[in-house]
């Protein structure tokens, strides 16, 4: 088994920007990307605002070099999967192995949807084939894989919001158990008609741009994109000779084990997931400088997420912040966008601001942050996510 | 590393569940779709839930629950599934409704059973255990890739044991979708004759099997798993024949010391050309028998595979169902299979 586990690049794409520059830029200047639906259609478009990334599919497909008619999940995973790949210069890395492990919740939805009308009226030869191709998860990320030449692993995982926590928790064990030298990881999800309409059905979406943790919450939004990291044994990262950005030192998944959507009131699977991480990480609650809270911005999860925080960190909390509040919940994207997200905060010591949080939650001891602070000294980021079907799991990233 | 079965569960097109190994009468199809056999749930969940969760929920939870109850285990200290295509009906109930009432009046059931883990969270649930819970939806690699995570956990000593499964269901839609993309043989007058009907396409199948997996031996042991391999898109029949060599080199093997090899041959001109190749060159000279006119062909089949080849080597020889008048005792199998020719993947099964 190897030991350490780096990250030597980053990638994102979501409704605050298409790559890390653009990305970082928005959040120093708290421009979140919430707005209304342009790019899917529905009939929820004047009233549900979402974080959409803000390229037509013709757009992103010339970004890409991959076809206009092709699922918008691999096309944001493309463009944030090759952002991380060239970051890390891994075209100059083929003599190691090297793997894509991905996290998506619903594949090419956005064209099974175009598929489905036609063929419920005349199954036998209604709807073009083509836009069911790429239905499944798995081949969302083998269209990324084959376009970046990674064939050495692939696999996807899909635990709904939190699948790319979880990619990402796989990818860094197959490094350590020598199964691969540099594994790409972490998660896409396009904006569709089937989560908008799904999530609408669970009336848990926010009306208005959400105030995650805030005590007058209404709910999420929803949010696109794609964020990936590239992960890299010790050995690996010697040759490549380049600085990394951190290293992810802990990790665990828990399961709440509570309810099929909601979570438990004391947010047992949360607080496990945590404590779990930072038992592998070896590290104490004091030492965790920052927390990139899951922060959906729902009644239920901010209670659950935050009485387990109260659970494992009394009276000593750290900063913490949910991002959400500027990209939107990217769902099965999520963990990999706040991966590169909690990189970012280690490599320029920053911590993110909290969006549109006025009232406290009168239930919790703590305020996330609600600014943009520079010059911080940040050596452990916990970053949380928690999915449907009780999935939680938690990362932390430490300096190197 | 070696692994130890101690329990499995399996619904099948076959009459597996509750059944150690395969016996008894082969179940004849005339169709080009076989079905699972479904047991009665009430035995193993409770009757109130069995009439929310859909066919694929139940199938995976009672395949899960009843592996579970075989080894005496209440509560796993990892769940893991692995489903290419997820939970097609609910999907497929959803999109329906979404599209015939254009967005109004939907209901979330659907929706929230849609997800892909709903069905290892759903046996966590009806567990309350709070361990491990993970779910891979890679198409031909969806229970490869579950396989591995959970060797692996087991590996790191954070557990002793895993539960781990493949599940994939056919609804009508995707019958329909997956007949129009030629996967699936025109017609054919029984799944006996799949591999003796030189034409396009297989026959459609389903299934849920589940594996208990442990570091330790017990005296109830199925089978040893030795090891696991995945490879995606091999070049050619060079790369496939190397691979399988270096496997079987990597645990100082060779095919001398293997009794029969279980192929995923699915009566598909195409496809099967590899398993033709290989036959007249790696294979040469070993006994090699086939297992998806029992099954049919989906992206997790290797779970039914591996829960043949796990009986087999617990009774020690092959049924009749799948090599006639061999009496030749087994100890090592080889499970070499290939979906699409896209996914490949080998496992080693030897005898306790």
């Amino acid at each position: 088994m190897s030991e350490n586990v780096y990250i030597a690049g980053i990638g994102v794409i979501s409704a605050i920007g298409s790559g890390v520059n653009d990305t970082l830029e928005s959040l120093e200047k708290h421009q979140a990307g919430i707005g209304a639906i342009t790019t899917v259609d529905t009939i929820h478009k004047e009233r549900l605002p979402v974080g959409e990334v803000k390229h037509s599919n013709a757009e992103l497909a010339g970004l890409t070099g991959l076809p206009e008619s092709m699922s918008r999940t691999a096309l944001l995973s493309m463009i944030a999967a090759k952002e991380a790949y060239d970051d890390a210069r891994l075209n100059e890395m083929a003599r190691f192995r090297i793997g894509f492990v991905s996290a998506n919740t619903v594949g090419g939805m956005d064209k099974t949807e175009d598929f489905f009308s036609p063929f419920l009226s005349n199954p036998a030869s209604g709807g073009r084939l083509r836009n069911v191709v790429h239905h499944e998860c798995g081949s969302v990320t083998e269209v990324v894989a084959d376009q970046l030449g990674v064939k050495d692993f692939v696999t996807t995982i899909s635990t709904a919001c939190s699948s790319s926590a979880n990619s990402i928790f796989f990818g860094a064990r197959l490094i350590k158990h020598e199964k691969l030298d540099i594994v790409i990881a972490g998660g896409t999800d396009a904006l569709t008609k089937f989560t908008i309409n799904g999530f609408n059905t669970l009336q848990i979406l926010d009306e208005q741009p959400c105030t995650p943790f805030d005590e007058n919450r209404r709910g999420l939004n929803l949010g696109e994109g794609a964020g990936y990291i590239v992960l890299m044994s010790e050995r690996a990262v010697r040759e490549l000779g380049k600085d990394c950005y951190c290293s992810l030192s802990g990790y665990s998944n828990a399961n709440d084990a509570h309810h099929q959507t909601a979570s438990s009131p004391n947010g047992q699977g949360s607080y496990l997931a945590m404590k779990n991480a930072l038992k592998q990480a070896g590290l104490q609650i004091s030492d965790i400088d920052y927390i990139n809270l899951h922060g959906t911005g729902t009644a239920n999860n901010d209670i659950s997420e935050g009485t387990a925080i109260q659970r494992l960190f009394d009276p000593n909390y750290p900063r913490m912040s949910s991002t959400k509040s500027f990209t939107g919940h990217t769902l099965g994207a999520s963990g990999g966008i706040e991966a590169v997200f909690a990189a970012l905060a280690i490599r320029y010591g920053i911590v993110y601001p909290n969006l549109r949080l006025t009232t406290r939650m009168e239930a919790l001891p703590f305020t996330p942050e609600k600014n943009f602070l520079k010059n911080q000294q940040i050596k452990h980021v916990l970053s949380n996510s928690f999915g449907f079907g009780g999935n939680c799991s938690s990362l932390i990233f430490s300096t190197v | 590393m070696k692994l130890y079965i101690r329990a499995t569960g399996n619904i099948s097109p076959q009459n597996t569940f509750g059944q150690s190994s395969l016996s008894g009468d082969i179940i004849e199809y005339n169709t080009n779709r076989l079905r699972s056999i479904e047991p009665d749930y009430s035995k193993l969940i409770d009757v109130k839930l069995i009439r929310r969760m859909s066919r694929i929920i139940k199938m995976g939870v009672a395949a899960g629950l009843q592996c579970l109850q075989e080894a005496g285990v209440s509560n796993p200290d990892a769940i893991i599934t692995g489903t290419a295509y997820g939970c097609l009906e609910d999907t497929g109930v959803f999109l329906q409704k979404m599209v015939q009432n254009k967005e109004e009046m939907l209901t979330p059931t659907a929706f929230i059973q849609s997800t892909h883990n709903t069905i290892g969270a759903q046996i966590a649930l009806l567990l309350k255990c709070n361990g491990y819970n993970n779910t891979f939806v890679h198409r031909g690699f969806s229970f490869e890739s579950a396989l591995l995570d959970a060797m692996m956990l087991l590996e790191e000593q954070e557990v002793t044991n895993v539960l781990v499964g493949g599940v994939d269901e056919i609804t009508d839609y995707s019958f329909g979708i997956t007949n129009r993309f030629g996967l699936f043989k025109k017609k054919i007058s029984s799944n006996l004759d799949l591999f003796s009907t030189a034409s396009k396409g297989s026959i459609a199948g389903e299934g849920a099997a589940f594996f208990l997996l442990k570091m330790q031996s017990s005296d109830h042991d199925y089978a040893v798993l030795e090891s696991m391999h995945t490879f995606y898109k091999p070049a050619d029949n060079k790369e496939i024949q190397d691979t399988i060599q270096t496997f079987l080199n990597g645990l100082s093997l060779s095919m001398n010391d293997i009794d029969i090899v279980l192929c995923g041959r699915n009566g598909d001109v195409n496809g099967d050309r590899i398993y033709d190749h290989l036959n007249g060159t790696t294979f040469d000279g070993t006994s090699v028998v086939h297992y998806k006119h029992l099954c049919g062909e989906y992206p997790t089949s290797t779970g039914f595979a591996l829960w043949l080849a796990s009986g087999i080597v617990k009774i020690g020889s092959v049924p009749d169902a799948i090599q006639r008048s061999s009496k030749k005792p087994v100890k090592r199998i080889l499970i070499y299979n290939h979906y699409e020719m896209i996914h490949h993947s080998l496992m080693l099964v030897s005898a306790c």
